[in-house]
């Protein structure tokens, strides 16, 4: 956003229309005219007919020739707009506090050799019919157990628990994504076993939850073809942090027209790393190549890890009970 | 959707920093913002009002320095500047770019009394 006059730019998109500022000029703002408040702003090149009423606070002292030369105090400034008076140099940044929590969680999940991921959707595209099918086909092997991120109600995770996994249910109430004080919180009371997959289910949102680290080994991002192919390039961010993307529902395929060679084509545009495979959570399309990779990436995360009695310690009795 | 929440993490590294530093009041807040951090700058400078309301730094200027968005692209074996993720290379229009800077979402200074 532009700090001298308010106006918007990169983000804020109206009817596709980017309010473009010609992010190349890094924003020196010379600001040579003449005071006349006509404000030519020759800097937009876009049209938009809102005539530009945003506020101009010019109520800086005019007596310097419009110059605006925000160095010339001697505390020299390094940021325009701060002069003069005490400065404090922080260079912290924002996450920093959620990003303490997550390094916590990290080494907690090394520690135990526990590999934790993080599912992350937009609502509806089968996040959780995903890893109840999920569960039920590692749990012969295999301990998993869930953290449940929703704004309201228990229902999630009252699914999950139907599977015979440990559950625990997240109500972030008005919060739009789960950060790494709620999972450390979670883990508290889940207490997840040694060499066990633990399972991290975001609020449904492809938005804030790409901002905010967990402590998980990797995000997995859930697209479903009931949903349009350029969803990655809508929600870049998300598509950017994910290492795995499951393209779910393909059982639906044939009802529809979706494109998956294009679907791929936009993830990779965002995400030359990322990974893609096609499941159906309903049938079991492609759970054997899902299934590999949870396993071989369990694998690496019981890596050096030599766990005593691994075979009582997953046993837990409550649930050898539900299962049964 | 979650400036507000960022905010108050504003909030809490002031008041921190605060007490490391030795000063009572904050007059302007730099914040160092790249077009990939997920904030809508308008949103924030709201919130910021809002959250600060009561604090060490009442009625204080939030300032937004943008950062640019640069990205390495292979086929030029160079740092080009770019506005979205999934941009090509504004120089040779190859799609083989990565992301190198953008996400910056960070307290550079503050003036404080």
């Amino acid at each position: 956003m532009c700090t001298v006059c308010g106006c918007s730019s990169g983000n804020l998109k109206i009817d596709g229309q980017a309010k473009d500022h010609m992010l190349d000029q890094p924003h020196d703002h010379s600001h040579d005219h003449s005071h006349s408040h006509e404000h030519g702003h020759d800097h937009h090149d876009h049209e938009h007919s809102h005539g530009h009423s945003d506020d101009h606070d010019h109520d800086h002292d005019h007596s310097d020739e419009h110059t605006h030369d925000y160095g010339q105090g001697p505390a020299h400034a390094h940021a325009p707009g701060l002069s003069q008076a005490r400065m404090v140099q922080i260079e912290k940044n924002i996450l920093s506090k959620n990003d303490e929590y997550a390094s916590t969680n990290r080494a907690f999940f090394n520690e135990r050799g526990i590999l934790a991921l993080n599912l992350v959707s937009s609502p509806g595209s089968g996040k959780t019919t995903t890893l109840c099918r999920t569960i039920t086909e590692l749990q012969d092997k295999h301990v998993c157990s869930v953290i449940e991120g929703d704004q309201q109600t228990a229902n999630d995770a009252d699914r999950i628990r139907e599977t015979g996994a440990k559950a625990i249910q997240v109500n972030t109430g008005k919060g739009c994504h789960l950060d790494g004080h709620m999972v450390g919180h979670a883990l508290g009371s889940l207490n997840p076993t040694e060499g066990s997959f633990v399972f991290i289910e975001n609020v449904g949102n492809l938005v804030c939850p790409a901002s905010f680290d967990l402590g998980e080994a990797h995000k997995v991002v859930i697209l479903s073809v009931t949903e349009g192919e350029d969803k990655p390039l809508k929600y870049p961010d998300m598509f950017h942090a994910a290492d795995l993307m499951l393209l779910n529902k393909v059982d639906l395929l044939p009802h529809l027209e979706f494109d998956v060679e294009k679907t791929i084509e936009n993830a990779r545009r965002v995400n030359p790393g990322i990974k893609v495979l096609q499941i159906s959570s309903t049938t079991g399309e492609g759970y054997g190549d899902w299934i590999n990779w949870l396993e071989a990436t369990l694998a690496l995360a019981t890596t050096g890890h030599n766990f005593k009695n691994t075979a009582e310690k997953q046993t837990d009795v409550e649930m050898t009970a539900v299962a049964e | 959707m979650h400036e507000m929440s960022l905010c108050e993490g504003i909030l809490q590294i002031l008041e921190n920093e605060s007490e490391q530093k030795n000063f009572k009041k904050v007059k302007k807040v730099a914040l160092e913002v790249g077009p990939f951090s997920g904030v809508e700058v308008d949103a924030l400078k709201f919130s910021f009002d809002v959250v600060m309301k009561g604090s060490l730094a009442e009625g204080s200027e939030l300032i937004i320095i943008d950062m640019p968005a640069t990205a390495w692209c292979m086929q030029c074996a160079e740092t080009v500047t770019i506005k979205q993720r999934y941009d090509d290379c504004p120089s040779c229009g190859s799609a083989q770019i990565q992301v190198t800077a953008g996400e910056e979402l960070s307290i550079k200074e503050l003036e404080v009394d």
